[in-house]
């Protein structure tokens, strides 16, 4: 791996590039700014705020990046991406070559530009941080190359091996099913997806909202799995609509389970089961996955004007700034911990405080009021403080004894974390669930106890993200293909 | 898609529809539901399969038209297709010889019903039904659940058919005649909290199937959740039976309504 590394950076187009510019003129070129939707419009717009770089504008960025020696930016990424080889690629205006770069590791590098914690990856380890610049645009170059591939009409499909009639079981379509099963394709397996919702995608469709992941997008890549014979079975749940028995009967020879982590958690303080109060999954599901919020579909939605979501996560980002497009006019963020432990992106708490939502942080609910008709209209909350590091390494919140805060509100959004789908793990037999409900695997192939199963994603996880879940599913394609070679 | 063989008129308000769905039809038992969704933006609501058919792998389902959903389902004709169906969702019934069990119905909670009272019958228990509605076009399926119970009680709110009175007078009266074992209870959120009263004043152990809102039915959004015994329970995964006497119907009642003023 690090001699194919050092080989591709020998070649002649890569050295005579980096000779093109000194690095001192390198590292001067000031770090990209990212076109966005002015704030006060989209707070009011379904619309996608990041509107991607321009030609222009990525190839100077790409200018930026010194194509190190020993380029620490792919150790920190989850997958891997040869992140120097496709960035050069951009500054050679060879666009389409640094997409298919990305492809090389990346199933779905348009999602993954758009929706992975870069600042904590791969640009967490650009050499510009050592010099006290800011790094390398990586996550904005990404989305920039799949784009530009996307829209250009040309997307390569990938070449297909001879099929080898062998049928394949992929139990659910977020990220980690969809690029199993594109890799399984490839290696020339009949490969059928179940999804149980009506629409294929899991996480990318009903959790993460359009505003920071358009559906099309998503859409494109579906299209291209069914482009390389991949089926996709909706309304299917395995385990009930259809057992481990018929799909062993039906003559699936490996099974993939990807069902993600979509179990909501709640805090179990009173009043929590009061109307308008309700779970990021729920809140998210209606308004994303059955248009709740427009007027041509039939599913309700409560439009809230005082609301607050319970958490620092993504998810909580994504649920607040949902309410304040549905007219929120106070939208809050109530954390027990302090912004420097959010796990939510950083630009995502960017985006939000310029959309004006109200951060409360080192605040937790004790429990929720109601009105006479069971309607949630005020929470108390604990007011924190921050004391020795726990098991995360995060300081962990506590109590200030007697600060006790009451907020009116007509909405809740109760977004703290979600646990595995138990339907799986409940009726498939054979399987090893740990204590907090995750499948346990074999850490290298992916294979349960069950040698025919592998699970990756969230379901083996927790609640991850959208890279590992990718990584999962092409490891395990990778890992059953393998064993469907030798037995 | 899906797509519907046969539809009954079975009162004003309810229909009857016999839908493809042969995966479904093997698949499911007493107590199961599905989710509907009607059109490109249609709304997901459970449904119980009131019975189902291996053989021609239909499923029946029985409609009340209640809000603009159901009421598009029902507006559906022989021919159309249901645009998503998933299922057979929730637990399915704790089916055993009990010995006698009454199955209290409200009005279109006989369909639901209907499965539970064959299978316990199947089971060698005594099942008497009470069926109960307002007035008499509401009765529904009384042939059907003829077949399945020893005895059948109606009661109508006005009097117009069997005797005039609630389902708990039906009830009642089988309680203060003969021993009880089991109570199933199905029908709106109200009469089967009512139901519930009761027979926990007789200490009859009795089982509600709930209908609340939900979304996916598969665990996970929560928008089905209520309380059992001071717990926080999803129907959807959880249910939709429970033991009637540990269930809060008043929170319920609330839930059911939170979406009133944004329909
Ligand atoms: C609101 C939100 C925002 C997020 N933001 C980010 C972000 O910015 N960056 C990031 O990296 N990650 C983010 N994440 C996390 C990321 O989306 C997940 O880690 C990722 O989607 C997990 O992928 P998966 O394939 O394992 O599962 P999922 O995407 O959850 O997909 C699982 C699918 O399986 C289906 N399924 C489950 N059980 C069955 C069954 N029995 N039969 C058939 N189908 C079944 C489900 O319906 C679902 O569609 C976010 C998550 C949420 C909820
Ligand atoms: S309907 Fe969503 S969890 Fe029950």
């Amino acid at each position: 791996m690090i001699e194919d590394l050092k080989k591709q950076r020998n070649e002649v187009w890569r050295e005579e590039l980096r000779k093109s510019l000194k690095n001192k003129e390198r590292i001067a070129i000031p770090r990209v700014k990212m076109p966005e939707l002015e704030a006060a419009f989209r707070s009011r717009s379904y619309d996608e705020v990041n509107r991607g770089l321009s030609a222009k504008d990525a190839l100077r960025e790409a200018k930026r990046c010194l194509d190190c020696p020993d380029p620490s930016c792919i150790n920190g990424c989850p997958v891997e991406i040869n992140i120097p080889k496709f960035i050069k690629n951009i500054e050679r205006n060879e666009i389409l070559e640094a997409a298919k770069t990305l492809k090389e590791t990346s199933a779905l590098p348009a999602v993954c530009g758009r929706v992975c914690p870069q600042e904590k990856q791969c640009e967490s380890q650009c050499i510009h941080l050592k010099m006290k610049s800011e790094p390398v645009a990586v996550g904005y170059l990404e989305r920039f190359a799949a784009d530009y591939e996307r829209e250009s009409g040309s997307i390569s499909l990938p070449e297909l091996a001879e099929s080898n009639g062998i049928k394949i079981a992929v139990i659910g379509s977020g990220p980690a099913g969809l690029s199993f099963a594109g890799d399984m394709a490839k290696y020339g397996y009949d490969v059928t997806v179940f999804e149980a919702l009506h629409e294929i995608g899991g996480v990318l469709k009903y959790g993460i909202p359009e505003f920071r992941l358009p559906n099309t997008i998503v859409d494109v890549e579906i299209d291209n799995l069914r482009k390389m014979g991949v089926k996709f079975i909706t309304n299917c749940i395995v385990g009930k609509t259809l057992s481990q028995e018929d799909l062993h009967n039906e003559g699936y020879k490996g099974i993939f389970i990807a069902g993600g982590a979509g179990l909501p958690n709640f805090m179990n303080i009173p009043g929590e089961n009061l109307s308008g109060v309700l779970s990021a999954n729920e809140y998210l599901t209606r308004v994303n996955l059955m248009g709740a919020n427009r007027k041509e579909t039939d599913t309700p939605v409560f439009f809230g004007k005082n609301v607050a979501i319970i958490g620092g996560g993504n998810t909580a980002m994504d649920s607040v700034r949902t309410a304040r497009r549905l007219g929120a006019e106070r939208a809050m963020i109530i954390y027990r911990r302090s912004e420097e432990e959010m796990p939510a992106r950083i630009e995502e708490i960017k985006h939000a405080k310029e959309e004006g939502i109200i951060f409360m942080n080192l605040h937790n609910p004790i429990r929720y009021v109601g009105d006479e008709k069971g309607r949630v209209k005020q929470m108390i909350l604990q007011k924190m403080e921050l004391g020795e590091p726990d098991a995360s390494g995060r300081r962990r919140p506590v109590e200030i004894q007697g600060a006790i805060e009451t907020i009116d509100v007509d909405m809740v959004v109760v977004a703290i974390g979600v646990s595995p789908n138990p339907l799986i793990p409940n009726t498939f037999s054979g399987l090893d669930i740990s204590k907090w409900g995750t499948i346990t695997v074999n850490r290298n192939t992916l294979q349960t106890g069950l040698p025919e199963v592998f699970a990756g994603g969230d379901i083996v996880r927790g609640g991850a993200t959208v890279i590992l879940a990718m990584g999962d599913g092409r490891k395990a394609a990778a890992a059953m293909h393998r064993k469907m070679k030798c037995g | 898609m899906n797509q519907i063989v046969k539809k009954v008129i079975l009162s004003e308000n309810v229909v009857k529809l016999e839908v493809e769905a042969p995966l479904i039809a093997k698949s499911r038992k007493a107590g199961h539901f599905v989710i509907v969704k009607t059109g490109k933006y249609g709304e997901r609501i459970p449904l119980t399969i009131a019975s189902a058919d291996i053989r021609s792998g239909r499923i029946t389902l029985v409609i009340q038209k209640v809000g603009k959903s159901s009421r598009k389902i029902c507006a559906l004709n022989e021919g159309d297709y249901i645009t998503d169906l998933v299922g057979p969702l929730g637990k399915a019934t704790h089916i055993e010889r009990f010995g006698t069990v009454v199955c209290a119905c409200g009005g279109v909670g006989t369909a639901p019903m209907l499965p539970i009272a064959e299978a316990m019958k199947k089971a060698g228990n005594k099942v008497v039904t009470v069926l109960a509605a307002r007035t008499k076009e509401l009765i529904i399926l009384e042939e059907e659940m003829k077949c399945f119970s020893d005895e059948i009680i109606i009661m109508t709110d006005d009097g117009s058919y069997g005797q005039k009175g609630l389902v708990t007078n039906g009830v009642e009266q089988i309680i203060n005649r003969e021993k009880v074992d089991l109570c199933v209870t199905i029908g709106p959120a109200v009469m089967m909290k009512f139901v519930s009263l009761l027979t926990q004043k007789y200490s009859v152990p009795t089982v509600a199937s709930l209908n609340t809102i939900m979304v996916d039915g598969t665990g996970m959004c929560g928008a089905c959740r209520v309380t059992v015994g001071g717990k926080t329970r999803f129907v959807c995964v959880d249910g939709p039976e429970f033991d009637a006497h540990q269930v809060d119907f008043d929170e319920m009642m609330l839930r059911l309504n939170a979406y009133k003023d944004y329909e």
